[in-house]
C-alpha cells in the first residue's frame, strides 16, 4: 500500500480545506497535505461562476473561482501537497491514520499528527422532503444542476420551477435565465426568505421571476419527463390548501431546499455530532470530542458565506498545527454554549478557558426579527452585547466574547432592542 | 424477420426466470420487453421478500409454487451470486384479538406444508427485537422468509440465460400475436416480427391485453398500487427481521424489514388504481404507512427516509393466479394474477411451464453444456483493504470513486454497461452497483453517471434517458 506521512491532513480540498492547509503552513507545520476527491482543488466554488464572494474577507467582489483560485494558490506557494482524486474511505481518529482509494496511487494510507475535517455539505433531495407525485426524469437538486450547467456545459431544462428560496436557488433562476430557460416560479414553503436578501433582489427581481411566498409544490406530474407541478399556498401548520392549489406546466424542477454537513466518515469514527446542525460539535479551536481531530466550513455548520467559512477554517488550520507540534493552549477548564432566545444553535459548543483574549461565537437565528440586540450571558452577568438592525435565519450572526469575563456556561440570547 | 421456438413477453422476475429455466434446454427463446431494461415493473418496486408461502390459500397454485421456489433460493443464490438473506420474520401478536389469531395463522402454514413456523412469548420477541411495540404478547417466527436484491436477482437470471443462448429484444413492444390454424405463429412487435411455435404471456400488468390479442378476455389486470418508504442506513431504529402485521380480512397490511443493503424498508399501501401508470407517491399513503407501521414498531423514525416509491401488483379480476393453455390457441401459455408472491415463484414457475410446453408436445433436452453460474459485478465496497488494493492494481478505475454515498467506483459503473444486456440508462446503472441509491440520490454521482453513459455508448448526451424513452436526462451543450 502507497504510504504517506505528515504533519497536518485536511480532507477535503474546497474553501475550507485549502483555507485550514494556508493557515496551519503559516502557523509552522512543516508537511500539510490536503486529500480531494475531485479532479482539481476549489470544491464547490469551482462551479460558482457568479460573483458575491469574498466582499467581507478581501473587501472585493470576487467570483466563487476567482476566490478559491486565491487560497489554492497560496496553499502551492506555500509548500501544501494535494492527492487529487483521491477518496477517503475511512479514518481512525486516535492512531490519525486515513484510507483513501485513487487510480493513481491504488489505496492509500496517510498517517498524520493532527487531521482536518472539510468535506462540507451536500443538498437536500426530493424525498428528503417527501414531494408527492411520479418520479420522472428532470427533478435536480440545484447543486447539482449548477454542476452541469456550470462544469459541464450541459442545459437540464426549457421551463423550469424552483422549490426553495436558499441561495443556490436564486443563483440558478438567474442562471437559467440567462442560458435561456423561463424560470416560472420560485416557491417557499415558510413565509420569509431562506436564502440572502442581496440574492433576491439580483436574482429574482432583476429577472422578473415571481416569488411565491408562503407556497409549496404538492404533486409533480409526468411519467418519463416532468410535465408540472401543483403549487398550492399552505396554512399556519405548513399543510397545502387545497383550493388554491394550481398548475404550472414546466419540464425541470429545481430544489433548494437546505444543505447537510457531510458526517459519514465523522459518524464512522464515533466523533459526537449535534442532532441539530448534524456537524461535529467543536470547541472554539475548531476541535472535535476527538482530540487532535479539527472540523471546519459547512462539515461543522452550514455558513451563509464562504468568508466566515475561511474565518473558521483559519482557526481550524492554525490549531491543527498546533496541535501537530505539540503546541495547543494549556487548558484550564471547559464550558458549555447555550442556546437562549431565537438562538438555534451556536458554534463551537464548548469554550476552553485557556489563555485566549476572547472567542467568536457563530449562530443562526430561528425567526426573523428587526432592531434586535444579542447577547452573550454567564448566569446574571451580561459579558457582550451588539445591537442589529436586521436577523433572519438564512444569515449567520457572530458575537464576541471576552474569554477572562466567562465563569460558568456562556447562554447566547437575541432580544428586543428596548 | 426473427425465427425462434418460444417467445417470452416480459423481462420481468417471472418472464426471465422462465427464459433462464427454458436455457437448461436445446430450445431458442426469445424474451421482449417494451423498456429499456430487463427487470420488468412490479419486480423492480415491491418489498423484495422472499415468501415461504405461509400465508398462502391451502390448496391454490399459487400456495404450490412458492413452498416449492423457496428452497430452491439459496442454491441458486450461490450459483448466480445474488445479495441474499435468510432473515426469518416475526408476526408480532399487538393486541389480544390478535394473539388469539395465531393459532390459526400456524395451521393455515401447516396446510401449506411450511412445517418450521413455531410460537414466540413475549421476551423472546423482545430479545430478537428489541424495538417492537413493548405492549407485544407473543407470535410467530416464520424462519425462511428471506430478503434478496430485487434487482440482481432478475439481472442475474436474465444474464445467465443470455450466456445459455437467450435472446433479449429491449424497447420493443408486442403490437400482435398471429395465430394460424389454432396455432401459435408469430409475434409481431414494435421492432421485428418474430416468427416462433410457443409464446409465453408474462406480461404481468398488461397480460390481459396481450391475451385479448389471441381472443382471450375473460379475465382483466387492476393495478393494486403500493407505496413505500426506504429509509437510511444510519436511521435511529432498526429491526433485524421482517417484522410482518397480523393480517386482517381486508388487508395483508403494513410490513418493516431490513433490505439486504442494510436501509429499512417501510410499507406498503394497497391502493386499486383505475389506470396501470400512476406509480405516484401520495401524502395519504405515506401517512397511513406510517400510523400503521408504528403499531408494530413505535420508535420508526421516518424523518431518516431517503427515498419513497411505489409498485404496481398486476391484481386480476376475478382473483387468484392463473397459468392457461387453451386448445384453441396451442402453444400459448397464459400466465395472470402474479402478484405479491411473484418475485419468490419466479423461480418455480419456469420448472412449470417447461412440464406444460412438454405436454403441448415440446420436445425439451437438456442441454450438456448448460452453464449454472454467473460472476456478479465484483463490489469494492465490501472488499478487504488488500483486495481492493488488488482490484485497483489490476483496473485503475476501481480507484476512482463515483457515487460517494455508496462508494460505488468507475470500475463498477462501467462493468454495469459492458456485460451481457448492460446498462443503457441511469436508472439500470443504479439497479446493478447501486450509485445514486443512496441518501444524496444521485445528487452528486448523477451528473457524472450521465457523462460515462453518454461516453461509453458513444452517443450525445441528451439521449441518456433515467429509465424508459423520453425520460431524457438534459438537452444537450448550452449555447
Amino acid at each position: 500500500m502507497y504510504e504517506v506521512k505528515c504533519d497536518v491532513a485536511i480532507i477535503g480540498g474546497g474553501p475550507a480545506g485549502l483555507s485550514a492547509a494556508v493557515a496551519a503552513k503559516k502557523e509552522g507545520a512543516k508537511d500539510v497535505l490536503v486529500i480531494e476527491r475531485d479532479n482539481s482543488i476549489g470544491g464547490i466554488l469551482q462551479q460558482c461562476i457568479h460573483p458575491g464572494f469574498g466582499l467581507s474577507y478581501f473587501k472585493k467582489e470576487l467570483t466563487g473561482p476567482e476566490y478559491a483560485g486565491r487560497f489554492a494558490e497560496e496553499a502551492l506557494n506555500l509548500g501544501v501537497d494535494v492527492l487529487l482524486n483521491t477518496m477517503v474511505l475511512d479514518f481512525a481518529p486516535e492512531r490519525k491514520e486515513i484510507i483513501c482509494a485513487s487510480s493513481e496511487n491504488g489505496m492509500t494510507k496517510v498517517t498524520a499528527k493532527s487531521i482536518v475535517l472539510a468535506m462540507g455539505c451536500r443538498e437536500r433531495t426530493r424525498p428528503n422532503i417527501q414531494i408527492p407525485g411520479t418520479r420522472p426524469a428532470g427533478v435536480y437538486t440545484a447543486g447539482s444542476a449548477q454542476r452541469l450547467v456550470n462544469r459541464q456545459n450541459t442545459m437540464v431544462g426549457k421551463n423550469v420551477v424552483i422549490l426553495g428560496s436558499g441561495d443556490i436557488g436564486m443563483i440558478m433562476a438567474r442562471r437559467m435565465s440567462l442560458e435561456g430557460a423561463k424560470v416560472l416560479a420560485v416557491v417557499e414553503i415558510m413565509d420569509y426568505l431562506a436564502g440572502l436578501t442581496r440574492n433576491k433582489v439580483q436574482c429574482l427581481d432583476d429577472f422578473g421571476i415571481p416569488l411565491k411566498l408562503g407556497h409549496t409544490i404538492t404533486r409533480i406530474v409526468g411519467n418519463e419527463r416532468v410535465e408540472g407541478v401543483y403549487v398550492a399556498q399552505v396554512d399556519e401548520n405548513k399543510k397545502p390548501i387545497k383550493e388554491t392549489e394550481e398548475f404550472i406546466e414546466c419540464d425541470t424542477l429545481l430544489l433548494s431546499v437546505g444543505l447537510l454537513p457531510e458526517n459519514e466518515l465523522t459518524r464512522k469514527a464515533e466523533i459526537s455530532i449535534s442532532r441539530i446542525t448534524n456537524g461535529p460539535e467543536v470547541d472554539q479551536y475548531m476541535q472535535t470530542s476527538s482530540p487532535g481531530v479539527f472540523a471546519s466550513g459547512n462539515v461543522v455548520h452550514v455558513n451563509d458565506l464562504v468568508d466566515n467559512v475561511t474565518v473558521e477554517s483559519m482557526q481550524a488550520g492554525k490549531y491543527a498545527a498546533l496541535y501537530a507540534m505539540d503546541k495547543m493552549p494549556g487548558e484550564v477548564r471547559e464550558v458549555t454554549s447555550l442556546t437562549g432566545n431565537n438562538v438555534r444553535y451556536l458554534c463551537p459548543q464548548r469554550l476552553r478557558i485557556g489563555n485566549e483574549e476572547k472567542a467568536k461565537l457563530f449562530f443562526r437565528v430561528l425567526q426573523p426579527d428587526a432592531n434586535v440586540r444579542l447577547v452573550a450571558k454567564c448566569g446574571d452577568e451580561v459579558i457582550a452585547s451588539v445591537k442589529e438592525k436586521r436577523v433572519n435565519p438564512g444569515e449567520i450572526c457572530c458575537i464576541q466574547i471576552p474569554m477572562d469575563k466567562v465563569g460558568d456556561d456562556v447562554l447566547v440570547e437575541v432580544v428586543k432592542e428596548a | 424477420m426473427l425465427k425462434t421456438d418460444v417467445v417470452v413477453i416480459g423481462g420481468g422476475a417471472v418472464g426471465c426466470g422462465i427464459a433462464r429455466e427454458l436455457s437448461k434446454y436445446h430450445i431458442n427463446v426469445i424474451v421482449v420487453d417494451k423498456n429499456e431494461d430487463i427487470g420488468g415493473d412490479a419486480s423492480k418496486s415491491n418489498s423484495a421478500i422472499i415468501h415461504t408461502g405461509y400465508d398462502a390459500a391451502p390448496g391454490t397454485l399459487e400456495s404450490e409454487l412458492v413452498v416449492a421456489a423457496n428452497p430452491m433460493f439459496p442454491q441458486l443464490v450461490k450459483e448466480l451470486q445474488i445479495p441474499f438473506e435468510e432473515t426469518g420474520a416475526i408476526l408480532p401478536a399487538i393486541t389480544e384479538e390478535q394473539f388469539m389469531q395465531l393459532p390459526a395463522i400456524k395451521e393455515k402454514a401447516f396446510k401449506n406444508r411450511v412445517y418450521d413456523v413455531e410460537y414466540l412469548t413475549k421476551e423472546q420477541i423482545i430479545e430478537m427485537e428489541p424495538n417492537i411495540n413493548p405492549e407485544v404478547k407473543g407470535g410467530l417466527y416464520i424462519p425462511r422468509e428471506s430478503i434478496i436484491d430485487p434487482f440482481i436477482y432478475v439481472q442475474a437470471l436474465a444474464e445467465n440465460a443470455s450466456e445459455n443462448g437467450v435472446d433479449f429484444l429491449l424497447n420493443t413492444k408486442v403490437t400482435d400475436i398471429r395465430v394460424e390454424n389454432n396455432q401459435i405463429k408469430a409475434v409481431e412487435t414494435t421492432g421485428e416480427t418474430i416468427e416462433t411455435k410457443y409464446v409465453i404471456n408474462a406480461a404481468a400488468l398488461y397480460c390481459d391485453e396481450i391475451a385479448a390479442m389471441v381472443g382471450k378476455t375473460d379475465y382483466k389486470v387492476v393495478a393494486r398500487r403500493g407505496q413505500f418508504y426506504i429509509l437510511d442506513k444510519n436511521t435511529s431504529c432498526k429491526v433485524k427481521h421482517i417484522v410482518l402485521p397480523i393480517p386482517t380480512k381486508i388487508t395483508k397490511g403494513k410490513l418493516m424489514c431490513p433490505t439486504i443493503h442494510g436501509n429499512m424498508l417501510v410499507g406498503p399501501t394497497a391502493e386499486d388504481l383505475d389506470n396501470k401508470t400512476d406509480k405516484s407517491v401520495t401524502t395519504e399513503g405515506l401517512e397511513s404507512i406510517v400510523e400503521d407501521v408504528k403499531r408494530l414498531v413505535p420508535e420508526v423514525n421516518i424523518r431518516d427516509t431517503i427515498t419513497q416509491y411505489s409498485g404496481l401488483r398486476p391484481n386480476r379480476n376475478p382473483e387468484g393466479l392463473h397459468i392457461d393453455v387453451y386448445d384453441d390457441v396451442e402453444g400459448y401459455i397464459n400466465l395472470s394474477g402474479i402478484r405479491s408472491t411473484g418475485l419468490t415463484l419466479s423461480l418455480s414457475i419456469g420448472v412449470y411451464v417447461a412440464q406444460l410446453m412438454k405436454r403441448q408436445g415440446a420436445e425439451l433436452i437438456y442441454r450438456e453444456d448448460f452453464k449454472n453460474t454467473r460472476e456478479g459485478i465484483k463490489v469494492f465496497h465490501t472488499m478487504t483493504v488488500e483486495e481492493q488494493e488488488a482490484v485497483i492494481a489490476q483496473n485503475p478505475k476501481y480507484g476512482n470513486i463515483i457515487c460517494r454515498c455508496e462508494t460505488i467506483t468507475e470500475g463498477e459503473i462501467l462493468a454495469a454497461i459492458h456485460r451481457p444486456i448492460g446498462a443503457r440508462s441511469v436508472d439500470a446503472i443504479k439497479r446493478r452497483v447501486r450509485a445514486g441509491m443512496g441518501r444524496c440520490q444521485g445528487g452528486f454521482c448523477g451528473p457524472k453517471v450521465i457523462e460515462i453513459l453518454a461516453r461509453e455508448l458513444n452517443i450525445p448526451i441528451e439521449d441518456v434517458n433515467k429509465n424508459v424513452t423520453g425520460s431524457y436526462m438534459v438537452l444537450g451543450k448550452v449555447k
